[in-house]
């Protein structure tokens, strides 16, 4: 009962702290609009070359991603690495609670008060594009959602554990917008690894790249992947990078000298 | 039993150095050198509960530093702190409901939210009941003179008004032990005057241990009795207030009203001019010697007012690093 009262204060008031950002929502939603370039990029593609996804596949991959994208982004490490260097994490660590559940209290908020923008243009595509509307089949759309969900929470811990860093290099986003580079590529953000020769994709598929995007998109438009190893490789990166995170919190804490405290 | 004990503690820790011009930031990129400060050397105390403690310093003395061991946000380098029977850096949830810490600017509020937001998170985490919560911000409100400033953005509210909400949110879960570290810089000395009033109330109703930093002595005088100093990570007093005066100032200050001006060189046999303004002259005079001088003015000086006060404190710490007393 305590933690749901907690999970419903917390949330109601980083959603109401996303309200105020009302101009923003709008602009972070187009900000993250890369997707629909690249679906533009690739139905050329298709229509004048040999890919094993048609035009309308590759239309509704990258919707998809642009979903996704939306539902999954995250932004911990910058957030983090101020309360380091700012020292405004001392006034959270005297609280009898982790300071992480602010952090993820605060993307699910932004998450409920960004959907209206995100869906409105969703549906405009579909109006645009007619031809591109379908609906996943059984169970795809389920196990969809619940790899959006999965691809959110590893996504967060992996930026978290790297937002850790700050306790030792103060500028722990110079190695998320490192990281960036081979999300955006391995991802399946630019292109679908269907298109990848079958020996790099083999590879990346051992990463935990494509299980932040390109593995739920995959679910959701119904292209065929490995579900279980996919589920799978979401829950071994994720405890692995549970397991990291937790360690070097630990140890971070130990060096924080409270900062500018 | 004492609720706080700090044995031995010292804190050591490494600063960067880095040498001014492009040659320095090319060096520095490719080797780092640090040098390791001791922020905190050897400084043992106890506070009973229900103590209003002063910790007095110059900058960088290590007062902060010491706060920061006592609530457990940094690890001691050597010693022992204990703080309502709990190891601060273990952070246990029973120590962390039982203190608090203010520091200054360092705003926990949301900024772009009314501060009744940021309060039900508070309220959310040490498991505060909503009627509870409603009793308490409403005593605290009062106790503040916040009244109606909880719902308006965080962000428009005056610095002053902002200082008090931070407290508010601070002291919401009830702390028995208040840290604070400046808790009335840059206010006015109105809104200075009125945080001082709450805590010395909030003190007298929960009996709360309080230990305070603070720039402005009259922080000091009006809300402890004891006072620690602290020069250079060493703890120089511990004690009462009153005896801080007696130790390191012994001497007083007598203003005279003149009834005409008269020259330095007329005035100075009779003891340290500390001003001159007009007919008002302001001396300083060894304790010892204060009948003896003060007959001697009232005699020999046309005099038509005279007053005898401690030099304020300020002026006390102040000759007291200046002096080298504490070397």
């Amino acid at each position: 009962m305590q933690i749901l009262h907690k999970s419903r204060v917390f949330l109601s008031v980083y959603y109401a702290n996303m309200l105020e950002y009302r101009a923003e929502l709008i602009l972070w939603v187009l900000a993250n609009s890369m997707p629909l370039i690249m679906m533009g990029i690739w139905i050329q593609a298709a229509a004048g070359g040999a890919f094993s996804l048609s035009s309308i596949d590759f239309a509704r991959y990258f919707i998809c991603v642009f979903l996704i994208r939306q539902l999954t982004v995250v932004w911990v490490a910058w957030e983090f690495e101020k309360e380091v260097v700012e020292g405004r994490l001392s006034p959270r660590l005297l609280q009898p609670i982790d300071p992480g559940w602010h952090h993820i209290a605060n993307h699910i908020a932004e998450r409920f008060a960004r959907m209206p923008f995100t869906f409105a243009l969703v549906a405009l595509f579909f109006v645009l594009y007619p031809q591109s509307l379908w609906l996943p089949r059984g169970m795809g759309g389920v196990l969809a959602i619940a790899a959006i969900i999965l691809a959110f929470i590893l996504r967060f811990l992996i930026q978290y554990t790297f937002a850790m860093f700050a306790f030792w290099t103060e500028r722990a986003t110079a190695i998320e917008q490192f990281w960036y580079l081979f999300y955006l590529f391995l991802s399946g953000m630019i292109a679908p690894l269907n298109v990848f020769p079958e020996g790099v994709k083999a590879v990346v598929m051992w990463t935990p790249f494509p299980y932040l995007i390109y593995f739920p998109a995959s679910l959701l438009v119904g292209l065929p992947v490995n579900v279980g190893q996919g589920f799978g490789a979401m829950l071994a990166w994720s405890a692995l990078f549970w397991v990291v995170n937790r360690w070097l919190w630990r140890r971070g804490l130990k060096h924080y000298s409270g900062m500018g405290a | 039993m004492p609720i706080i004990v700090a044995d031995c503690l010292s804190k050591v820790y490494p600063v960067a150095i880095k040498q001014p011009g492009l040659r320095g930031t090319l060096s520095h990129f490719f080797k780092r050198q640090n040098r390791l400060v001791n922020a905190v050397k050897d400084v043992s105390f106890e506070i009973q509960p229900g103590e209003v403690v002063g910790f007095l310093g110059p900058n960088g003395a290590g007062k902060t530093t010491t706060l920061k061991m006592l609530t457990g946000l940094i690890h001691p380098s050597s010693g022992r702190v204990r703080v309502a029977d709990n190891i601060p850096f273990q952070r246990n949830r029973a120590f962390l409901e039982k203190i608090t810490l203010v520091m200054g600017q360092k705003q926990q509020l949301l900024w772009d939210l009314p501060a009744m937001d940021s309060l039900r998170i508070n309220a959310a985490v040490y498991g505060i009941s909503d009627r509870e919560f409603k009793r308490r911000v409403g005593e605290l409100t009062e106790m503040l003179s916040l009244e109606e400033k909880l719902t308006q953005p965080v962000r428009k509210l005056s610095l002053g008004e902002r200082m008090k909400a931070e407290l508010l949110a601070a002291l919401l879960h009830q702390p028995q032990i208040l840290f604070l570290d400046e808790p009335t810089l840059g206010l006015d000395v109105n809104a200075q005057a009125s945080v001082r009033e709450f805590l010395k109330s909030y003190n007298e109703r929960f009996d709360a241990t309080i230990l305070l930093t603070s720039h402005y002595m009259a922080d000091i005088t009006a809300l402890c009795d004891r006072v620690l100093l602290i020069h250079q990570g060493q703890l120089i007093y511990d004690g009462a207030l009153d005896g801080l005066l007696d130790h390191f100032a012994p001497y007083r200050q007598v203003k005279l009203e003149l009834e005409q001006t008269m020259l330095d060189a007329e005035l100075a046999p009779y003891g340290e001019i500390e001003s001159i303004s007009g007919r008002e002259v302001c001396f300083i005079i060894h304790r010892e010697d204060l009948t003896r001088a003060v007959a001697k003015l009232l005699a020999e000086l046309p005099v038509c007012d005279l007053t005898i006060t401690d030099p304020p404190i300020e002026e006390i710490i102040g000759r007291v690093f200046k002096s080298g007393l504490v070397e």
